[in-house]
């Protein structure tokens, strides 16, 4: 177990990158702390699996270094970084059994037999493989496959780092929350320090400590659930995280009052004078009729069982979404949105302002 | 209420009558002169099975037999896994590869006895120019006389022709492995040879399969290479099965033996055809259950 520290690193798939958008992984420094469990959050083709391809040795990156403790690996071989790594898709060997495929990263460091028999009987009833151990991997289903995937990934104990690369996709969703739980509990009862790649909000907010959340090639934020629902440094991930994402209106800001379409909107707190966004979750947004609100259409409700989401649009057609908490009743001709001040956040160029800035 | 006839069998007809003509008629041609016997003037008479008890008893033949198997297993032996070894070691994308798949299909793509007559003149030690090197470097070395070296010209020159094939199946067999399960292996900390058997050799498998089987079956009716080099000699040392039957057949005109001869040929090349193919497929099996 180590801590993994990424230092000024970035990564291109091409050979001479010229433009910002040549390359995949942009600038990073980061370190992962050892023993925690990270989620790596983004869309598709956001250069989460690069990261993750980079921190096992599968990718050399084009700049910077990676560390494991205080050993530069950089230039180490896969094998030689003792990770463990379960990919998107099953990859068993076939004409291995299950319990062979299991022992197999075992047997390659040479463990001892009964070690091994040990082992390999304890991942398989976390698995709950049990009964299938001396079946051929070949013509299993695809989310048995993957379960002896993830079980390949856990069965060394040694490991500097587990490393999950949307692992739960072919699994079906109830099995998904089983084995979901049992990860969890791998981690509190051994500490490794697991990074799990996913563009699942609720993977990844129910699994991890930290999320990170990346987008074009960055990590625009590293906090926990509760700093990225609160106080979300990038507009990505206001609209990712969240369901629905935050509200984002471009206004006008200057001193304790923004200007959205004309229509003062009070602030939390101060700032300098600069056309940016109001960023505000459905969850701050209450809906009235009439009043001093922004005006709003509203357009549809849904009810999502808990809570009622109301979606309506703004004078320029932007939508504005209100989540209702339960048995609250949408007002008769409700036409108003009124931000609580708590709940407002100002951007600039995507990035959070804090109020009383510095340049203030 | 629809027509029903039987009239669909007329489209199968054309097809029979090809088959007939390309298969059937010249089967038959060769069946009816194993079972009789002539003293000329186109007069034939029924000979019984004199003519495949007079083959199963021959010495000549069971020589050739043998000669033959030793040919096959020797020439399997080393082109399967030469050719696996090097779909291996190709570069797996980029101009090399293109390279490589060409230079290994050109083997392939020259006639059999351009093949056969290409190796005569190499290994001839007036005026070839691997005989000569060898005869320059001390080398006492001639496919005419010696038995030893008939045999080692004629393999090298069937590796040569033939294990291209084997490479170009065993690399498209390797081409199809997803890069995942390499990734996974090294995750694992698979040995090189771990990778080998246990991810490359199954996903072979098949194409493998297919190889040996090709290359048994080739080998085991080779006629021209040998032919051309060594015409069967020296003695009979390299007589192949097909050589002993065109010496046979045209040769000596003994048509009822050699039809006899075809037949039974046929049938054990059919029947070792079969055997390796239910072994491996039952290999197969085993492993999937």
């Amino acid at each position: 177990m180590a801590r993994i520290t990424l230092d000024n690193l970035a990564h291109s798939y091409l050979d001479a990158p010229k433009r910002e958008d040549d390359w995949a992984l942009k600038q990073l420094d980061h370190v992962w702390e050892d023993g925690m469990a990270y989620a790596l959050l983004g869309a598709s083709g956001c250069g989460k699996s690069t990261l993750l391809n980079i921190i096992s040795g599968l990718l050399r990156p084009s700049r910077g270094r990676i560390l494991f403790g205080d050993r530069d690996v950089t230039e180490a071989e896969t094998a030689e970084r003792n990770i463990a790594q379960v990919f998107q898709f099953p990859v068993v060997y076939d004409t291995m059994s299950v319990r062979d495929n299991l022992a197999f990263p075992l047997k390659n460091r040479g463990n001892d037999p009964a070690y091994i028999a040990r082992r390999v009987d304890e991942i398989a009833r976390m698995i709950g493989m049990e009964a299938e151990l001396d079946r051929k991997a070949r013509g299993l289903t695809a989310d048995a496959k993957q379960k002896i995937s993830l079980g390949r990934g856990m069965v060394r104990e040694d490991v500097n780092a587990l490393l999950f690369d949307e692992p739960l996709t072919v699994i079906d969703p109830h099995m998904k929350w089983e084995l979901r739980t049992q990860l969890k509990e791998l981690h509190r009862t051994f500490g490794h320090t697991m990074i799990y790649v996913t563009h699942d909000q609720t993977e990844a907010l129910t699994f991890a400590d930290r999320v990170a959340v990346m987008h074009d090639g960055r990590v625009v934020q590293i906090g926990t659930p509760e700093e990225l629902f609160e106080a979300p440094e990038h507009t990505f991930v206001g609209y990712f995280i969240g369901s629905p994402g935050m509200n984002l209106l471009p206004a006008s800001v200057a001193g304790q009052e923004a200007r959205v379409d004309g229509h003062a909107v009070a602030l939390p707190g101060g700032y300098d004078a600069f056309d940016g966004e109001v960023g505000v979750r459905p969850e701050f947004v209450r809906l009235e009729a009439g009043g001093t609100g922004l005006p709003v259409r509203v357009t549809r409700v849904e009810d999502v069982g808990r809570h009622r989401i109301v979606r309506a649009e703004d004078g320029g057609g932007r939508p504005v979404n209100a989540i209702l908490p339960e048995g609250a009743p949408l007002p008769e001709g409700a036409d108003r949105a009124v931000f609580e001040p708590r709940g407002i956040h100002i951007y600039r160029d995507g990035w959070r302002v804090a109020p009383d800035g510095a340049a203030a | 209420m629809k027509t029903r006839n039987e009239k669909a069998w007329f489209l199968v007809l054309p097809v029979l009558i090809l088959v007939a003509f390309s298969a059937v008629i010249p089967l038959m041609t060769v069946v009816n002169y194993s079972v009789q016997d002539t003293f000329g003037n186109n007069v034939f008479f029924w000979n019984g099975i004199a003519w495949f008890e007079e083959i199963l008893t021959s010495e000549r033949i069971h020589a050739a037999l043998g000669r033959q198997f030793l040919f096959s297993a020797i020439i399997l032996a080393i082109e399967i896994p030469l050719g696996v070894f090097i779909a291996l070691n190709m570069p797996k994308k980029g101009v090399w590869a293109s390279v490589c798949l060409v230079l290994m299909a050109l083997p392939l793509l020259i006639p059999w006895n351009v093949v056969g007559t290409i190796w005569q003149i190499f290994g001839r030690v007036d005026i070839g120019l691997l005989g000569r090197t060898l005869d320059t470097l001390g080398i006492d070395y001639n496919y005419t006389s010696n038995v030893i070296d008939a045999w080692v010209t004629v393999v090298v020159m069937d590796v040569w022709h033939w294990t291209s094939l084997v490479a170009l199946l065993a690399y498209a067999g390797l081409q199809s492995i997803p890069e995942a399960y390499y990734q996974a292996a090294k995750i694992d900390q698979a040995s090189r040879w771990a990778v080998f058997r246990y991810i490359e050799l199954p996903k072979m498998a098949g194409v493998l399969m297919i190889a040996i089987l090709l290359r048994f079956m080739d080998s085991f009716m080779i006629y021209t290479e040998p032919f051309v080099v060594t015409g069967g000699g020296p003695g009979n040392a390299t007589t192949f099965l097909s050589i002993d039957l065109v010496k046979m057949a045209l040769g000596q005109f003994d048509l009822g033996p050699a039809a006899a001869f075809s037949i039974m040929y046929f049938l054990v090349i059919l029947l070792i055809s079969w055997v390796f193919y239910t072994v491996m497929t039952n290999l197969d099996k085993r492993d999937g259950v």
